[in-house]
């Protein structure tokens, strides 16, 4: 990437080093991402273009949903594909072409690279780009990777936005721009409340229709909603954005400085901006009381995932009163991580990258009272007689402002509740 | 390339797993790109585990591909078998793997663990599937471990009914049941359970359950049963091969089956046919009364089951036997018999043309879906995914076989297998269909703001399933090239039909128009139709 993001603070200097492994890793890769991108754009089409692997992962993840429609699918490579037999490129128009055929509604199509094509280098940009042309008018084809050598989990959608960038019109309109996927709910209270602070022109990445994208250029002031978009965020500054530098938008602390950020950007007064969010402030902190009781003092453990768990570490610790163990992350950028590095308490143990067995062993001298791992973990980890908050949810859930703060405490007191709420014999 | 919108099985490494993870003692390497670990999953939400599969994974990344992947492989194994000491190793590659070929198998033998038994997978991604994988890994594992107990060629066959001359009672191995598989922890216990009955005891169950040295006692068995042949089938044949062992084939789902099952052990074992398991006066075997099913079938509230149409699709096993028990035991109308399991086609055709059908033999969805909405069903037994057929279409279906979801991993006891399973079979295909009695008052009163058309008051949800299959839509045309109109008139009469069979009343009247000429149909048509059709 072209740009870099200058870094602002001496974030994190009070932080140990954090701890770099190698080894096996338990997480998602990117195309894992369909399973909710589909939703947010249900006008879109996400064909992988990968392995009977790849389509078994995806259907694994969503396939317990019944599905009149399917919205993704997989083109499985078969032998005579790998020993050149046939045109990659041909079948791939045949395939698409007998997909439009049944969906004909479908206005973007996401070509998703997986491991097999890429080692395999089948250029499906280029292959996106004819087809476009075949397609014109009808539907958009775009091209990104959602392998797991490249990616992992969430960056599937940092991908998939930054595929969507070159088609957004240009405009030097002055707009707060907010890239990442937000529930419907909280994208209409967020955009409310930024009308009420006096930004009038608010449009997301991604947006609901993938045919109405937001414009781009020189006036548009970038907000992240979500920590994974590094490749997003620099490809919108390269179009002349202006990014908004922010913790990100979890519980009622990062929301208001969030929102206040933005505010700022658009010169709102601070005596307006406190009028506006004071007031939600003081109730967010109310509904808090309940799980911050619940939470305080309770040890907590972040398996790498999703790169939310810096984040949700510092509003854990700094809103619940949760006492940090290890706050693991899949892959640090330090630059649009340092706001909230500044916020975490001094000596909390980052990790980046994974050896999941070496880790469960520190999971297992530790004991934390709640460990945030994935679905492969969790159960065992309640089999060994350990709290654990499944992390995948933190992505299909309504966590973000300052309203949600109590719901996104609320998702980490759950499991703690529960264990206290049951007895057998 | 193959367009694949759902995927009735996974890749053949998945089948692997299933193996490792049935199995206790046994540990797998699997050389796969970061993000293959989603298969943990399987076992951990679907099977809900309580612990991690036994598979360690390379999990290599963009990065390690210009580095020395084979080295990755090596200090993988080593970490894995120093961390948890297995009595046996597995070691393979995903389809991603399968394109850098570091050959992990041969590096594995190369490493110097002396005694511990390897077992080089070699599992073609892209050409084999997740049943051939569980089957070949299986089979490979049971190899190597009976290698040193292999007969010499020509050696004497074990008799089967050694068990009289050794003065104990028969025993045999149950072979085939695996993590993944449908119901197979219930069906085990409904088996033995059988068995037991009969006086026959169970010697090895695996791979569910057993231990490496368990798989090394499967000889000690007077006889095989092969209880899934999608994952025990070729085991099964090398054993008779190799082994001399004896193998009961029959798979005991629905009442027919389950006593031929019995009948056919005890042949094989040489014990005397008891009694009940005699075919009695009128047709009726004493045995069969340990099950419900027969009873409730010819129940009068069965009688509306009569000739209902039904499409069933699933692995070749259990749609064999799906179909057996629809057809002879609940009375229904099959209508259509499919598989996506290519290695048991030749029985999947034999058991259609059975009942008059031709058998479709595809892994493709799209392709099932389309026969669904051809055969025109009022009940659809199939898999997950035909569940999603079966929304689109506003068809009644009921899931028989993998692959499947978290739903049909259930707390409660719930085998397909024995008189139970024929119970439980019962209830779960006619509960989806439209009850007796509510089916005729909405043949009578149309007009009802509560029971509508489509209406099933008893499924709670109020869905109305809706008239779909008569609705055109590009993907699964009904109708031919011909151009045929109804009036409006006709279209009423057609609104009159009930729903369910309402898709197969148009086809025909369409089919019966084109046939004598006919520009339009009006409701005439449509009763000449009926009384055509009728003959």
């Amino acid at each position: 990437m072209a740009s870099s993001i200058a870094t602002r603070s001496t974030a994190g200097t009070d932080l140990p080093p954090p701890l770099k492994e190698s080894g096996q890793r338990e997480v998602f890769c990117g195309l894992t991402s369909i399973v909710w991108l589909h939703r947010r754009m249900p006008d879109a089409f996400f064909l992988v273009v990968g392995s009977r692997t790849c389509a078994h992962l995806i259907q694994s993840a969503a396939g317990v949903m019944i599905f009149a429609e399917p919205r993704f699918g997989t083109a499985i490579l078969g032998e005579r594909d790998l020993a050149g037999l046939a045109d990659a490129n041909e079948e791939l128009d045949r395939l698409v072409d007998q997909l439009l055929q049944r969906r004909p509604e479908i206005r973007t199509l996401f070509l998703v690279g997986s491991c097999p094509s890429e080692v395999i280098k089948l250029d499906l940009a280029k292959a996106a780009e004819r087809l476009n042309r075949q397609h014109t008018g009808r539907v958009m084809v775009l091209n990104y990777s959602g392998s797991g050598i490249e990616t992992t989990f969430t960056q599937g959608e940092d991908g998939a936005l930054q595929a969507l960038i070159p088609l957004m019109p240009s405009s030097d309109q002055q707009q707060l721009l907010i890239a990442g996927t937000l529930a419907d709910a909280v994208e209409d209270r967020l955009v409310g409340l930024f009308h009420k602070l006096g930004i009038d022109r608010v449009a997301s990445l991604p947006p609901r229709r993938s045919s109405e994208l937001p414009s781009v250029g020189p006036g548009t002031k970038l907000l992240l909603a979500q920590p994974f978009l590094s490749g997003t965020a620099r490809a919108l500054l390269d179009r002349g954005a202006e990014l908004i530098r922010a913790p990100y938008p979890f519980g009622v602390e990062g929301s208001r400085a969030w929102m206040a950020a933005a505010a700022a950007a658009f010169d709102v007064a601070p005596a307006r901006i406190a009028e506006v969010l004071d007031p939600l402030v003081e109730r967010g902190q109310r509904a808090m009381a309940p799980h911050r009781e619940a939470l305080a003092g309770k040890k907590l453990f972040l398996l790498p995932d999703s790169q939310l768990e810096i984040p949700l570490a510092r509003f854990l610790s700094r809103e619940c009163g949760m006492e940090l163990v290890e706050v693991g992350t899949p892959y640090l950028d330090r630059q649009l991580m340092a706001e909230e590095l500044a916020l975490l308490p001094p000596g909390t143990q980052l990790s980046e990258g994974q050896h999941v067995d070496n880790q469960l062993l520190r999971v297992r001298q530790q004991r934390p009272d709640l460990v945030v791992c994935g679905l492969g973990l969790a159960n065992p980890l309640e089999a060994e007689g350990m709290a654990t908050k499944w992390s995948i949810e933190l992505v299909f859930s309504p966590i973000h402002g300052i309203d949600q703060a109590s719901d996104l405490a609320e998702l980490f007191a759950r499991p703690l509740r529960r264990r206290a709420a049951l007895s057998f014999a | 390339m193959e367009l694949t919108l759902w995927t009735y099985e996974g890749p053949p490494h998945v089948g692997a797993m299933r193996i490792a993870a049935s199995m206790e003692g046994v540990h797998y390497v699997l050389h796969a790109p970061q993000g293959d670990t989603y298969a943990d999953l399987l076992f951990t939400m679907i099977e809900r585990r309580d612990k991690r599969p036994p598979v360690t994974y390379t999990t290599f990344q963009a990065r390690d591909l210009g580095g020395d992947t084979a080295e990755l492989v090596k200090r993988s194994i080593a970490d894995a078998v120093e961390r948890f000491k297995p009595e046996a190793l597995l070691v393979g590659e995903s389809c991603t793997a399968e394109l850098i070929q570091d050959q992990p198998g041969a590096l594995a033998a190369g490493m110097g663990f002396g005694e511990l038994p390897i077992v080089n997978l070699e599992l073609p991604a892209y050409s084999k599937k997740e049943n051939w994988g569980a089957a070949e890994t299986f089979y490979q594992l049971v190899r190597s471990l009976l290698k040193p107990q292999l007969p010499t060629p020509g050696a004497p066959k074990p008799d089967p009914a050694r068990w009289r001359t050794e003065g104990r009672r028969p025993r045999v191995n149950l072979l085939g049941p695996s993590l993944l598989g449908f119901r197979c922890r219930d069906d085990v216990r409904e088996i033995s359970q059988l068995l037991a009955s009969y006086g026959i005891d169970v010697a090895v169950v695996a791979p569910l359950g057993a231990r490496p040295a368990d798989l090394q006692r499967i000889p000690t068995a007077d006889a095989n049963v092969c209880l899934y042949p999608e994952v025990a089938g070729t085991l099964c044949s090398w054993l008779e091969r190799q082994f001399g062992m004896v193998c009961a084939r029959t798979v005991p789902i629905g009442i027919g089956a389950t006593v031929r099952f019995l009948r056919e052990l005890h042949g094989l074992l040489d014990l005397e046919l008891p009694a009940e398991l005699q075919p009695g006066t009128n047709e009726v075997c004493e045995a069969e009364c340990r099950s419900r099913l027969p009873w409730y079938s010819r129940s009068v509230d069965s009688t509306y089951l009569t000739g209902k149409r039904v499409f069933v699709f699933g692995d070749a096993t259990h749609a064999i036997a799906a179909a057996r028990i629809a057809s002879h035991e609940l009375g229904f109308e099959v209508v259509g018999l499919g598989s996506y399991s290519r290695e048991m086609a030749r029985e999947v055709r034999a058991a259609a043309s059975e009942l008059g059908l031709e058998a479709l033999i595809s892994d493709d969805y799209l392709a099932v879906e389309a026969a669904i909405a051809q055969a025109a069903p009022e009940l659809v037994l199939g898999t997950q995914m035909e569940r999603h057929s079966a929304k689109r279409l506003g068809i009644p279906c009921a899931v028989i076989s993998t692959p499947l979801h978290v739903q049909d991993v259930p707390a409660r006891y719930a085998p397909q297998m024995g008189w139970e399973g024929a119970n439980v079979i019962f209830d779960s295909w006619v509960h989806p269909l439209m009850m007796g009695l509510e089916e005729h008052l909405i043949g009578m009163f149309r007009h009802d703001f509560e029971f509508v058309d489509g209406h099933r008051s008893h499924l709670g949800d109020g869905a109305a399933a809706g008239d779909k299959l008569t609705t055109e839509s590009p993907a699964v045309d009904l109708t031919s090239a011909t151009a045929l109109a109804w009036s409006a008139e006709g279209e009423a009469e057609l609104a009159k039909i009930p729903f369910f069979v309402r898709g197969k009343v148009r086809k025909n009247t369409e089919a019966f128009a084109r046939e004598q000429g006919l520009a339009v149909i009006d409701s005439e048509a449509l009763y000449e139709a009926k009384a055509h059709f009728s003959r």
